[in-house]
């Protein structure tokens, strides 16, 4: 706590000086320019933006011009798919292997957000296979075999499927992760799967913060045939969970899926709230057999740090990729996968409830490969 | 969110700090430093390459000022290059001459449009407009729902019909005439660049509505992809700025540079919490300044004035220049404070915070635990804290539900802050005194926040070195 005074002591005393500029300010009027600048020139005057938004000029639109100019959408995929191929054709036509195949092969898994940490590594041991003789330094295709085998076998014994409890009372998995990366739509797609394979399922809409989250998981439900239990807004989502499963066991329904509010890895009381909500989603009857990760397959580096945190908060038991139906490669798996040994269980590759699919490591390499 | 790559530039110029002059070797060292930190930042590659080109350019040329240290030379480049790249200057608005100005919103799935577009509408009614909502993101379930919500917790009508997103946006801007509103957000629904159906029908909705602005709302978070996204949307719907989300997470947001280098058009606005109060206008300058750790001083200003009640604070500003601070004054600091949002978030803000406290975990709670030891204290002990005997503290610890280490902890450094406040007071004095001049005012101004950022972060923070 020392710590937290500390910085409030300084907080405070930083504002009230900034609170004596703010006071001040009106009555220095014009001469303000370049007040408190660390670098004076690099830091323009705010009261000129403010101004010019405050009485706006009438500017001639660009409107026109704008559309004459406008193209049609050209077939996004094709060109998107190509540019990490583009790469590794570019290794394969060359004669041999030197530096510029390790830069290209670097610049692609960049690009496919693998990350700087894992790319080197996984380059690294592929400098070396060529250098105890275990590659041949003349076969660019063989190389890249060797590439694709390396990435695979990261993912080895991942199998993409969820666990379910063995025990009396209803599995539970809880689904967590950042705002915006497609958890409600999962669960849904999830609920259709479960249900037409022929188990009950209820949905607990533990996101009780975001305007209207019950509502879009009630659709899915109507959709599913599931049953789902909503609390009120701003109710405690560890309740609402709770009732679910109780809810679940009186009608001797198999499977809960629980909804969370997504939430910023870096919000300490937010955390907290979801650690409670796992602590009462293991509570007996329910037997909690996943905590999913939801990640959006455009994550980039962050996604790292996204999945150590969860897991360190509430025990992740394996991501779920979405939205890798568009251009992101979603290669930051890779390095969670490199750096957290978390597997990946489920991929979304498209907006259909039948395109949420077990993660298969081959394929997804030989996506990542254009 | 761009602390990490302050941090990565601050371990390479450290470096370079011992070093005398700057040769091609260094230069060349700096710069595969600032490659890979850049790209664990998530900046495209292209833009990595063009950034570190002008650079290096830039750095062995003769540019290069006689009177600052190698790591000054560099860093000042690099500010000026980020700088550059992150836009320039900021975006302003003007509205269009035959009301209503239409603003349009569009993205991937998941980048927070429609809360972006709540936050939008309540800026423009911070700014004297009367905003009209549209909703047509008719595809995920409750959208429309979710923007009805966040309308009415702002006071924004919301239109929408179910019907298909062309004739939503025609019979919304047909009503938004009728109501006489001059401001008009369109909420779309989230598609993926390359979904042909999906953007020929967001190109579709742009034609009917003729948009003043078409912004494009893109995640913090973002990798590599950020690029390609956002080609396909501008070249679809020829964007006007760029509203970067979820700034308030850890993403070091490279995306924002990759974005705005391709677009080319000036990032807008940043939405930089749950509430929908928590939006702001961007200022490349100080994100460029915030990347290279010099602090963001004048977001924390503006974010004061917003938040900061002037008649609290004018109180005790009177006490400053009294030469009295009390637990009094410092209670309404602290609540004031937890207006502004979480500690971490401000700390981000400050110039001049080493890295350990930034990185440090931050409880908020811990806010409210010096909330209730002020709280539990008599009028008395609150301005003069020299009665607080141990049986006193005693009392508080237990009225508050803390520990009598956790009292004398917070008498402590409130100690440490009165004397610090002594030195802001006699300032405080100087400018109420002479309001008429208006260069010398801006000189003590100037040095005034110097004092308010330089001071504290050397003298409060000492005991925890």
């Amino acid at each position: 706590m020392t710590l937290v005074i500390v910085l409030i002591v300084v907080a405070v005393a930083l504002l009230v000086s900034a609170g004596l500029v703010v006071s001040t300010r009106s009555r220095l009027g014009a001469a303000l320019e370049g007040r408190g600048a660390p670098q004076p020139g690099t830091l323009p005057s705010t009261a000129s933006t403010i101004s010019a938004q405050a009485e706006p000029e009438p500017e001639p639109s660009p409107r026109f011009e704008a559309e004459a100019a406008r193209p049609v959408m050209r077939d996004r995929l094709g060109r998107a798919r190509g540019l990490l191929a583009g790469y590794f054709d570019q290794v394969r036509g060359r004669k041999g292997i030197d530096d510029a195949t390790f830069e290209e092969l670097e610049e692609a898994l960049i690009l496919a957000d693998v990350g700087v940490a894992t790319t080197t590594r996984v380059l690294g041991d592929l400098r070396d296979k060529l250098h105890s003789g275990a590659l041949s330094a003349t076969d660019p295709t063989a190389l890249l075999q060797a590439l694709q085998d390396d990435l695979v076998a990261m993912f080895d014994g991942d199998v993409g499927s969820l666990a379910y409890g063995d025990g009396d009372g209803p599995t539970v998995w809880l689904f967590v992760g950042v705002n915006g990366v497609g958890k409600t739509t999962t669960i849904g797609k999830l609920a259709l799967r479960e249900t037409e394979s022929g188990r009950s399922v209820v949905l607990a809409a533990g996101d009780t913060f975001r305007a209207a989250a019950g509502e879009q998981l009630e659709s899915w439900a109507e959709r599913a045939g599931a049953r789902i239990v909503r609390g009120s807004d701003g109710a405690d989502p560890s309740s609402v969970i709770f009732d679910a499963v109780q809810h679940a066991a009186s009608r001797r329904a198999g499977l809960v899926l629980a909804d969370t509010a997504g939430r910023l890895h870096t919000k300490v009381n937010l955390m907290d709230e979801l650690r409670k909500v796992r602590r009462v989603a293991e509570r007996p009857p329910g037997q909690l057999t996943e905590v999913l990760l939801v990640l959006d397959a455009t994550t980039g580096q962050n996604g790292v740090v996204q999945a150590r945190q969860f897991t360190e908060a509430v025990g992740v038991t394996g991501i779920v990729l979405t939205k890798l139906d568009g251009t992101a490669k979603g290669g930051v798996v890779l390095a969670i996968r490199s750096e957290l040994g978390l597997p990946i269980k489920l991929v979304g590759v498209g907006e259909a409830p039948a395109d949420l699919v077990p993660f298969d490591p081959a394929e997804f390499v030989s996506v990542l490969f254009g | 969110m761009f602390d990490t790559l302050t941090d990565r530039f601050d371990a390479i110029f450290t470096r370079l700090r011992g070093r005398g002059r700057l040769g091609d070797a260094e230069v060349a060292e700096v710069l595969r430093e600032i490659r890979v930190a850049l790209l664990e930042a998530d900046v495209n590659l292209v833009v990595v390459r063009d950034l570190l080109e002008a650079i290096r350019a830039r750095c062995t040329g003769a540019e290069l000022a006689k009177h600052l240290t190698p790591a000054q030379q560099v860093i000042k480049v690099v500010n000026e290059e980020l700088t550059v790249t992150l836009g320039g200057e900021a975006l302003k608005i003007s509205y269009a001459s035959k009301p209503p100005t239409v603003v349009l919103l569009a993205g991937l799935q998941g980048s927070g449009k429609t809360t972006a577009s709540a936050k939008l509408a309540r800026w423009f009614r911070q700014q004297g407009r009367h905003p009209y909502l549209i909703g047509a993101d008719l595809q995920r379930p409750a959208a429309v729902e979710q923007l009805r919500v966040l309308g009415a917790e702002i006071g924004v009508d919301v239109f929408s019909e179910p019907t298909d997103p062309v004739s939503v946006v025609r019979s919304g801007l047909a009503e938004a005439r009728r109501l006489g509103r001059d401001v008009v957000i369109v909420d779309t629904a989230g598609r993926l660049a390359i979904d042909r159906v999906l953007m020929d029908e967001v190109r579709r909705v742009s034609e009917a509505l003729h948009p003043d602005y078409t912004f494009f709302v893109v995640d913090a978070m973002t990798g590599q992809d950020a690029v390609q996204t956002a080609e396909a949307f501008h070249q679809a719907l020829q964007l006007d700025g760029i509203i970067l989300t979820k700034v308030d997470g850890d993403a070091r947001g490279g995306a924002a540079l990759s974005v705005k280098q391709v677009v080319g058009r000036p990032i807008a606005f940043l939405s930089t919490g749950e509430r929908v109060a928590d939006f702001e206008i961007f200022h490349p300058d100080r994100l460029a300044s915030r990347i290279l750790g010099m602090g963001d001083v004048l977001s924390l200003i503006e974010k004061a004035e917003r938040e900061y009640d002037e008649e609290v604070t004018g109180q005790t500003i009177e006490r400053l220049q009294a030469g009295t601070f009390t637990l009094d004054d410092f209670l309404d600091q602290l609540r004031q404070l937890k207006k502004m949002g979480p500690l971490t978030g401000l700390l981000s803000l400050m110039p001049g915070v080493p890295k350990e406290v930034r990185d440090a975990k931050v409880d908020d709670r811990d806010v409210g635990k010096i909330e209730a030891i002020i709280c539990s204290m008599t009028p008395l002990e609150r301005t003069d804290p020299t009665v607080l005997d141990g049986s006193r503290r005693l009392r508080i610890a237990h009225g508050s539900g803390t520990s009598t280490t956790e009292v004398n902890n917070l008498l402590r450094q409130f100690k440490e802050m009165q004397k610090m406040m002594r030195g802001i007071g006699p300032m405080a004095k100087l400018m109420g005194g002479r309001p008429g001049n208006p260069s010398k005012s801006s000189k003590g101004n100037r040095k005034k926040v110097k004092g308010g950022r330089v001071t504290p972060s050397s003298r409060g923070l000492g005991p925890t070195r």
